[in-house]
C-alpha cells in the first residue's frame, strides 16, 4: 500500500440503503493521485460505456467526495466534488475548503462514492467507520445556515448520547446542499461550513437528484502514516513561513481584487462583461475591511493563511446579512457584473446566494445574461415575472435568485444555467442570444477576463479547458508551460489550496510534499508529461461524449465566447480585444501538443500510449 | 461546535483549587511542582470522565482511541500553542506568570464561551444559531 491513503473508500448505495468499503489498487493510485484524478478514472471505468446516454440528474450518474493524499497534510484541507456534471455533461474536480476531507481520512476513509437515489431525502453520518443513512426530511427545505445549524444540534445530540462520558466534541464536518440543490437547480453548489462552495460543476443538483441533503463526517483516528513524518513536518512550516512573509494576502485575502481585477488589470466582469475596468474607489477592500468584516483572520483547520473573513452588514436595509468575504469571484459576480458597487449589497447577495445554496459565479453569470437581455429589451419585464432587472437594483435581482433557487417562473428557464437559458431563450424569442452568453461549453467564465492580457488567464484558457469556465483549471501553451492544466490536475488530485501558503512558493514544493507524505519520487517533469495527461485526456474524452441533451462540436465550441472578441469600450486598455485568427491557430498548436487531432478529438496513438485503451474504444464514433 | 463558525480552543484554564484532581477516585490527576498544571496519569485513569463533570468548564478531553482523559499540562513550562501563535502574528495566546490572574474565571463551558464570541461575532443575529 502507499503511504499517505487511509486504505479504502466508502461506497454508498443510496437505492439499496447499504453500503461496503472499496479498494483501488496501488498502481492506479499512483496514476490518479485522488481528488480530480481519480474521480475521472472511476466515472470513466464505471461510466465510459453507457455516458452519451447518462442523465447527470439520474440515479445512474455517480457522486463523489474524494480527498488526495496531501489533505489534512498540506495546510488548508480541501476535498474534490466530482460526478458526470449537469453543466457541462463532461467531468469537473470541483474542491471547496473545510475539514470535511480531513475527519474523513482520520475516520479511515480515502473518499465516499455514492450511487443510485434515495426514495425520500436523507444524509449520511459517518462517525469513523460507522456509517448511518438517517432520515432528513426534517431539514429537506431549509435554507444553508438552517441547515448548517440544525444538523450540527443533531449530530452533536447524536454524539453526546451515544458517548456520555466523552465531554465536548468540535463539531462534524459536513457538506450539504440548499433549496438551489434540492430543486436541480444546474447552478447549485455542494456547500460546506457556512460560506464554502463546490461551485463548478453544479454537484448540488447531483446531490438533489439523489435525495441526499448532506453527509457530516466525524472521525477520531489519526491521519494516515506517512513515509517521512520530519520531512512533512518541515514542508506544513515552510508553507506556513511563506504564508506569514505574504502579510496584505493574509489580511485581505483575494478580497482586494474587487477594486484591483477592474481598476488595474480590467478583466473583472462588468455588467455580462459589457465592461472590464473600473475605477470606484468605495468598491475598494479597505472599504469591505472597516465596515463589514467581523471576523479578520478565519481559516480552515491547519491553515496558517487564514485569507478568509466573516462579514456583515451593520446597518442599513440588508443588515445581519452574513458570508465570507466576500473573495473576489462574488466580489466581481455578485456586485459589478450586476452594477452592483456598493459593498454591503454585495454581502448581501452573497450571503443570499450561500443560504439559497447556489452558486456565485454561475448565478450571477446567468444573472447578468438576463439583465442584458432585459436592457437590449430582449427579454421583458413580463418575460421576468415583473421584475425590472435593472443594473445595480439589488433588490430585483435578490428576488431573481430566489425564483432561480425555486425553480419558479422565469427561474426554472434560468436555473437551467446561461447556455442551456440562452438555446432555449433564442427559440422563444427567434433572435441569436448566444454572443452574450459570456460561457465556455456550459460553464460561465470565472472572474478573469482575457482580453486587456493583463491577468493570468490565457487567450485559450477557457476554450481548451477541460472544465470550460472554470478559472481554477486554464490551459496554457505548452501544454505543460507555466499555467498549464496538468498543474490543476496536480492541484485537485493531491488536493493543495492554491492559496494557501501565499505567493512565492518554490514550484517544486507541491511535488516534494507529495513524495515526503507517498514515499514516491514523483517530479514535476514527470506529472507534465505523464500522469497529468492521463486525467486531461478521460475528461476531454467524457466531455466530448457529453450527455443525452447537449453535445460540443470543438469546431465551434473551443472558443472563447463571442464577448471576448468585442473590444474594451473603456479604461486603460480600450480597444483591446482577443484575436480570432490567433486563437484559432493556438487552438490547433494545444490540439497537436495534447496529443488530439485537427477536431480536438484525443488520437488512438495518444490514449495507447497512456494506457486507455478503453477510452480510446470509445472515441472511435467520434473520429468519422 | 455550537455555532459554526464561533471556533475557538477550549483548554485548561489552571483553576487554582483543582476541583478535577480532587473529583478523581482513581487518584490519577496530580498538580506538577514545576508548572503547577494538571498531569494525567495514564496507568490510573479509567475513563470514568469525573473530572470533565467536576471541571466549572467541562474542559478535560477524553482521548477517543485511548479512552484516557487529556488534559493541558502546559508542555512542561514551554507551551507550543503560544509558540506557533506568536509565529504566526495572531498574538492570540500568551504566556502569564503564574499568580497573575483570577485562572477560574476562564473555565467556562462551551455553550456560554460560543454564546459570548457569536454575539461578539454577529450581534443579535447571533441568537438565530444558538
Amino acid at each position: 500500500m502507499i503511504l499517505g491513503y487511509a486504505g479504502k473508500f466508502l461506497e454508498i448505495g443510496l437505492s439499496e440503503g447499504a453500503f461496503k468499503d472499496v479498494t483501488f489498487d496501488d498502481k492506479l493510485l499512483k496514476d490518479y493521485v485522488g481528488g480530480r484524478g481519480l474521480a475521472a478514472k472511476i466515472l470513466c471505468d464505471r461510466l465510459i460505456s453507457k455516458w452519451e446516454e447518462l442523465d447527470p440528474l439520474g440515479p445512474d450518474n455517480v457522486l463523489l467526495f474524494l480527498p488526495g493524499p496531501l489533505t489534512g497534510f498540506f495546510p488548508g484541507g480541501r476535498v474534490c466534488v466530482s460526478g458526470k456534471s449537469p453543466q457541462s455533461n463532461g467531468v469537473v474536480g470541483s474542491t471547496v475548503g473545510g475539514e470535511f476531507g480531513v475527519e474523513l481520512r482520520c475516520a479511515g476513509y480515502d473518499g465516499v462514492i455514492v450511487t443510485g437515489q434515495a426514495k425520500k431525502p436523507v444524509y449520511v453520518f459517518i462517525k469513523d467507520s460507522d456509517v448511518e443513512i438517517r432520515d432528513a426530511s426534517r431539514i429537506w427545505g431549509k435554507d444553508g445556515k438552517e441547515t448548517n445549524t440544525l444538523l450540527n444540534k443533531e449530530c452533536r445530540r447524536l454524539l453526546s448520547e451515544r458517548y456520555p462520558r466523552y465531554g465536548e466534541w468540535k463539531e462534524p464536518a459536513k457538506l450539504y446542499i440548499g433549496p438551489a440543490g434540492e430543486n436541480k437547480v444546474r447552478t447549485a453548489v455542494v456547500m460546506a461550513k457556512w460560506t464554502h462552495a463546490a461551485g463548478y460543476g453544479g454537484y448540488g443538483a447531483v446531490m438533489g437528484s439523489k435525495n441526499l441533503k448532506a453527509v457530516a463526517v466525524k472521525g477520531t483516528g489519526p491521519l494516515p502514516e506517512v513515509a517521512d513524518l520530519g520531512k512533512v513536518r518541515r514542508m506544513i512550516d515552510a508553507v506556513d513561513k511563506s504564508a506569514y512573509e505574504n502579510v496584505l494576502w493574509r489580511r485581505w485575502g483575494t478580497g482586494g481584487g474587487g477594486y484591483s481585477f477592474a481598476a488595474k488589470s480590467s478583466s473583472e466582469p462588468i455588467r455580462n462583461w459589457q465592461e472590464e475596468w473600473h475605477d470606484e474607489k468605495g468598491y475598494g477592500v479597505d472599504q469591505f475591511e472597516s465596515r463589514l468584516w467581523v471576523k479578520q483572520s478565519w481559516s480552515d483547520f491547519g491553515c496558517g493563511t487564514n485569507c478568509m473573513k466573516i462579514a456583515q452588514v451593520k446597518s442599513g436595509k440588508f443588515k445581519g446579512a452574513i458570508t465570507d468575504n466576500p473573495d473576489y469571484e462574488m466580489e466581481a459576480y455578485l456586485g459589478p457584473n450586476l452594477g452592483i458597487f456598493v459593498p454591503e449589497e454585495n454581502v448581501f447577495m452573497a450571503s443570499l446566494i450561500d443560504d439559497l445554496g447556489l452558486c456565485g459565479i454561475q448565478t450571477g453569470n446567468v444573472m447578468g445574461f438576463a439583465a442584458e437581455l432585459f436592457q437590449r429589451g430582449i427579454l421583458s419585464k413580463n418575460d421576468l415575472d415583473g421584475i425590472e432587472l435593472k443594473w445595480g437594483d439589488t433588490e430585483a435581482f435578490a428576488k431573481l435568485a430566489k425564483k432561480i433557487a425555486l425553480r419558479e417562473g422565469v427561474g426554472n428557464l434560468l436555473a437551467e444555467g446561461t447556455y442551456r437559458a440562452a438555446l432555449k431563450i433564442g427559440k422563444m424569442k427567434g433572435k441569436d442570444v448566444l454572443q452574450y452568453a459570456v460561457q465556455s461549453k456550459g460553464i460561465g467564465i470565472g472572474a478573469h477576463g482575457i482580453r486587456s492580457g493583463k491577468d493570468f488567464s490565457t487567450d485559450i484558457g477557457y476554450a481548451c479547458s477541460v472544465q470550460c469556465g472554470d478559472h481554477t483549471s486554464i490551459t496554457d501553451l505548452p501544454v505543460d508551460g507555466a499555467l498549464g492544466e496538468v498543474w490543476a490536475v496536480f492541484n485537485d488530485s493531491a488536493i493543495c489550496c492554491n492559496f494557501s501558503g501565499g505567493f512565492g512558493l518554490p514550484r517544486n514544493l507541491k511535488f516534494d510534499f507529495y513524495n515526503a507524505v507517498t514515499g514516491l519520487e514523483l517530479t514535476r517533469q514527470k506529472w507534465g508529461k505523464g500522469g497529468g495527461l492521463k486525467t486531461l485526456q478521460i475528461q476531454r474524452a467524457l466531455l466530448l461524449l457529453g450527455g443525452p441533451d447537449l453535445k460540443w462540436n470543438p469546431k465551434v465550441h473551443d472558443d472563447n465566447p463571442s464577448r471576448f472578441y468585442e473590444p474594451l469600450p473603456s479604461g486603460p486598455y480600450k480597444g483591446k480585444a482577443a484575436d480570432r485568427t490567433s486563437v484559432r491557430e493556438s487552438v490547433q498548436k494545444y490540439y497537436q501538443e495534447a496529443g488530439w487531432d485537427e477536431n480536438g478529438v484525443p488520437k488512438s496513438e495518444t490514449l495507447k500510449k497512456l494506457e486507455l485503451g478503453d477510452v480510446d474504444k470509445a472515441l472511435r464514433k467520434l473520429r468519422k | 461546535m455550537l455555532v459554526p463558525g464561533a471556533d475557538f480552543p477550549h483548554l485548561c484554564a489552571q483553576c487554582e483549587d483543582y476541583p478535577c484532581v480532587e473529583a478523581c477516585p482513581f487518584k490519577a490527576l496530580s498538580i506538577s511542582r514545576k508548572t503547577s498544571a494538571v498531569l494525567v496519569n495514564d496507568e490510573k485513569c479509567t475513563g470514568c470522565g469525573k473530572c470533565i463533570e467536576a471541571c466549572p468548564g467541562r474542559i478535560p478531553h477524553m482521548h477517543p482511541a485511548d479512552k484516557k482523559i487529556v488534559i493541558c499540562d502546559l508542555c512542561n513550562g514551554n507551551p507550543q500553542c503560544v509558540k506557533v501563535c506568536q509565529e504566526g502574528g495572531w498574538n492570540v495566546l500568551k504566556t502569564v506568570t503564574r499568580g497573575e490572574h483570577p485562572y477560574r474565571l476562564y473555565a467556562r463551558k462551551p455553550e456560554e464561551q460560543t454564546r459570548s464570541l457569536a454575539i461578539k461575532l454577529y450581534g443579535e443575529k447571533a441568537e438565530e444559531f444558538i
